[in-house]
């Protein structure tokens, strides 16, 4: 299997033209920019035999594909920050129809003011949707969770839409060695697209129409199932891609040194790569620290998380993202978890990272040593909002006073 | 093309148990465009009446493949219909989109545009009940002027906005109004829409007795006035020329024309403003313009001419 050095995005593109995806429409954004930008050149030059539709918004970009989905093609969208945004009624329309589908989130802050850098706001802004949201750590990552978000998708247990994130910059435009598989290994491995219905002639379907309440509810009832189905499926997938092509990541979330962990480090994306280094150096220091990484925030790995909240003296959940008024999403669903513990297990929600902040693996360190030596002299430790400032401004009060600068 | 109605499929494509109201004109239309078309069509319907009038799933009042679709993505779904379409082999299914003034003149604006810049293999209907009908009669950039509704309780102080000209200027192929009041001009329009390929739009005015405030038996009369009195000329654009409608032709001598009262009088949506001659001079004012348009278009794209073709050629 040859061996590209490619961006996340262009991961992203490898792995769509290796699914045969037949219909592709998308609006520029950046980061998400050189996906479609690739994938026109793709389909231009031939190497995928897909019709590229290049719209007027966002809006119509996830209309189209879902219209494409509809009528039994498989079909893919990318976006990132406001464009996800501007989709936002049509990502809800898309899960609501169980029509399987993929769409690639490169992870952007929200404006204003502008700004392109990564954080985790617009992805988790999606969470309530009925969208299955796999995040990456890594451009190799990347185009294995693509590939495998259309078998996830289309599998008849789930039929549900797949959002793959991946961080702006830090993956998107950043190189890195990915195994590309073969394309005769991945026909054999992805079976031909599947759905619940299709809109057609032949079929004279109606979809959406409205239904009884009780329907309605129904079906949210039964969105709810196939995420806890997909969870199966998502463990299943990794498995056999292993078998195949080599690589597992361990189902809904990735493990890092959480065997003996006394303490357990819950975060998604890039950023987890620093931790990991953290934690490594953690050990060094005598520190037992163990990194969760979350694979999918939806379905949410819940049972294993209540696993490792069992039998760890703490949790600290980094948050790369704020409900402004409520507390950091990752957080808000690691606490939900943890009540099943009785909450006798120390927990912290560290916010951090927004807007493109970046966060190294020394500052993770320093954070995690800290909270461990609060819980330590305490025995128990709860804060649910601990905000990492960024350097500098590492007073609330020097923070606010240059906000209000911005006012 | 002459229509011989008995000779269309007389299918049940409009089914008991609907949701529409009395007298509803885009039932009238639906069936219309089945008729015209046949079964190898889908729908996509974005929000409006009608995603209402199909009635409580599974079941379905209008006996037709649906995709419904968010209020401003109609033309962008079926836009991705068309492309999937395409890519599994099967070109020849006709995309449809069947969109209120609302979905086609302001929210779903924007999707319209695009689908019909890129030409998309598509037909797009406007349903033009010249409001908001589904949420209760508010004003649209295609509600007349002087018109009641919800959101203009005072009569509305903007003319109507001339989608079908608009459509004209980005240089599609295949441009027409019609009327419900006179189905075989729009089944002849729709045939020949069907036979074309490109983005093909047909504006269909559509009198709602219930928001326009008329006696439900009177939609076809309603329409078939409005084309009388001169208020709403009927016409195709076909790549590049520009003819009116047999029906509508006599219609361009003023002296043909019924006077607009007659249309305006049986809607209680104009109640207020029967008694202000210098209202109703302002809509007749409107209609005068319109034929100027009419005429210029047809005198630049008059068959065989070519020079409006050229001058959107050359643009
Ligand atoms: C984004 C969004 N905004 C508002 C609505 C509420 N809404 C539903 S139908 C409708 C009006 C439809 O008007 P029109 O397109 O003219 O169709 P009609 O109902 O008259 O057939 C509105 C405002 C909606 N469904 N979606
Ligand atoms: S309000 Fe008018 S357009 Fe809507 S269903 Fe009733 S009659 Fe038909």
């Amino acid at each position: 299997m040859p061996l590209m050095s490619l961006t996340g995005n262009y991961a992203v593109a490898h792995a769509v033209r290796l699914a045969r995806v037949k219909v592709i429409s998308a609006y520029p954004i950046t980061p998400q920019t050189t996906i479609v930008e690739k994938l026109s050149a793709m389909v231009e030059n031939g190497e995928l035999d897909a019709k590229m539709v290049r719209v007027e918004s966002e809006h119509s970009a996830l209309a189209t594909v879902f219209g494409a989905a509809s009528a039994g093609a498989r079909a893919f969208t990318a976006t990132s920050s406001h464009g996800l945004l501007y989709m936002h009624e049509v990502v809800w329309w898309a899960a609501g129809s169980r029509i399987p589908l993929v769409m690639a989130v490169v992870t952007r802050a929200i404006g204003p003011p502008w700004n392109i850098h990564v954080d985790h706001q617009d992805i988790f802004d999606q969470r309530d949707t009925g969208w299955i949201i796999g995040i990456a750590q890594e451009n190799q990552e990347v185009l294995d969770m693509t590939l495998q978000a259309f078998k996830l998708s289309e599998d008849p247990r789930v039929y549900l839409p797949v959002m793959v994130g991946l961080d702006g910059f830090i993956l998107s435009h950043t190189r890195a060695p990915v195994d590309v598989p073969e394309q005769e290994l991945v026909d054999e491995w992805l079976p031909p697209r599947r759905q619940p219905y299709v809109i057609s002639p032949e079929s004279n379907y109606v979809m959406g129409n409205i239904a009884p309440d009780e329907v309605h509810f129904l079906m949210r009832y039964s969105m709810h199932e196939a995420m806890e189905a997909a969870k199966t499926v998502i463990k299943e997938i990794d498995k056999e891609y292993g078998e195949v092509f080599g690589r597992s990541y361990g189902g809904l979330i990735e493990c890092h040194n959480c065997d003996d962990a006394d303490y357990i480090i819950v975060i998604t994306g890039s950023w987890s790569g620093d931790a990991k280094v953290a934690s490594d150096m953690l050990r060094e220091n005598g520190y037992k620290v163990g990194v969760a990484r979350i694979r999918y925030i939806r379905p949410w790995p819940k049972e294993e998380l209540e696993e490792l909240g069992s039998r760890a003296k703490g949790i600290i959940v980094f948050d790369r993202a704020i409900s402004m008024g409520g507390y950091g999403p990752l957080y808000s669903d690691v606490a939900g978890t943890l009540y099943s513990n009785g909450g006798k297990t120390s927990l912290v929600g560290v916010i951090a990272g927004l807007a493109g902040v970046d966060v190294g693996a020394e500052t993770f360190k320093e954070t995690i040593t800290s909270i461990i030596h609060k819980i330590e002299e305490n025995g128990f430790f709860f804060e649910p909002q601990l905000w990492l400032l960024p350097k500098d401004y590492s007073s609330r009060e020097k923070m606010m006073e240059v906000a209000k600068r911005w006012l | 093309m002459v229509i011989n109605l008995r000779k269309l499929p007389d299918k049940k494509y409009i089914m008991p148990g609907n949701a529409a109201c009395p007298g509803c004109p885009e039932t009238m239309g639906l069936r219309y465009v089945k008729m015209a078309l046949g079964d190898n069509v889908v729908l996509v319907i974005p929000a409006g009446c009608s995603s209402v009038i199909q009635g409580i799933s599974p079941y379905s009042g209008i006996n037709a493949p649906i995709l419904n679709i968010v209020f401003a993505a109609a033309a962008s779904a079926a836009t991705g219909m068309k492309a999937a379409f395409e890519a599994m082999g099967k070109d020849d299914v006709h995309v449809v989109v069947w969109a209120g003034d609302g979905g086609t003149g302001d929210i779903g604006f924007q999707a319209l545009s695009g689908a019909a810049e890129r030409d998309e293999d598509i037909i797009y209907i406007c349903v033009d009940n010249e409001a908001y009908m589904n949420t209760g009669i508010q004003r649209s950039s295609l509600t007349p002027y002087g018109a009641w509704t919800t959101t203009t309780w005072k009569g509305k102080k903007e003319h109507k906005k001339n989608i079908p000209m608009i459509l004209i200027s980005h240089g599609v192929k295949y441009v027409a109004t019609a009327s419900v009041g006179y189905p075989t001009d729009f089944i002849e329009k729709l045939q020949r829409a069907s036979k074309i390929k490109g983005f093909r739009y047909i504006h269909l005015l559509a009198p709602c007795p219930v928001g326009w405030r008329f006696d439900p038996a009177l939609t076809a009369k309603v329409a078939q006035l409005a084309v009388e009195t001169g208020l709403f000329p009927l016409y195709e654009y076909i790549n590049g020329e520009f003819k009116l409608s047999p029906i509508a032709k006599r219609y361009k001598d003023p002296s043909k024309r019924k006077p607009i009262i007659e249309y305006l009088k049986l809607q209680g949506r104009y109640r207020h403003l029967l008694d202000k001659p210098e209202e109703i001079k302002k809509i007749e004012e409107y209609i005068e313009n319109t034929w100027k348009l009419i005429e210029t278009l047809e005198e630049s794209f008059a068959p065989g001419k070519d020079r409006g073709k050229k001058i959107f050629d050359a643009l």
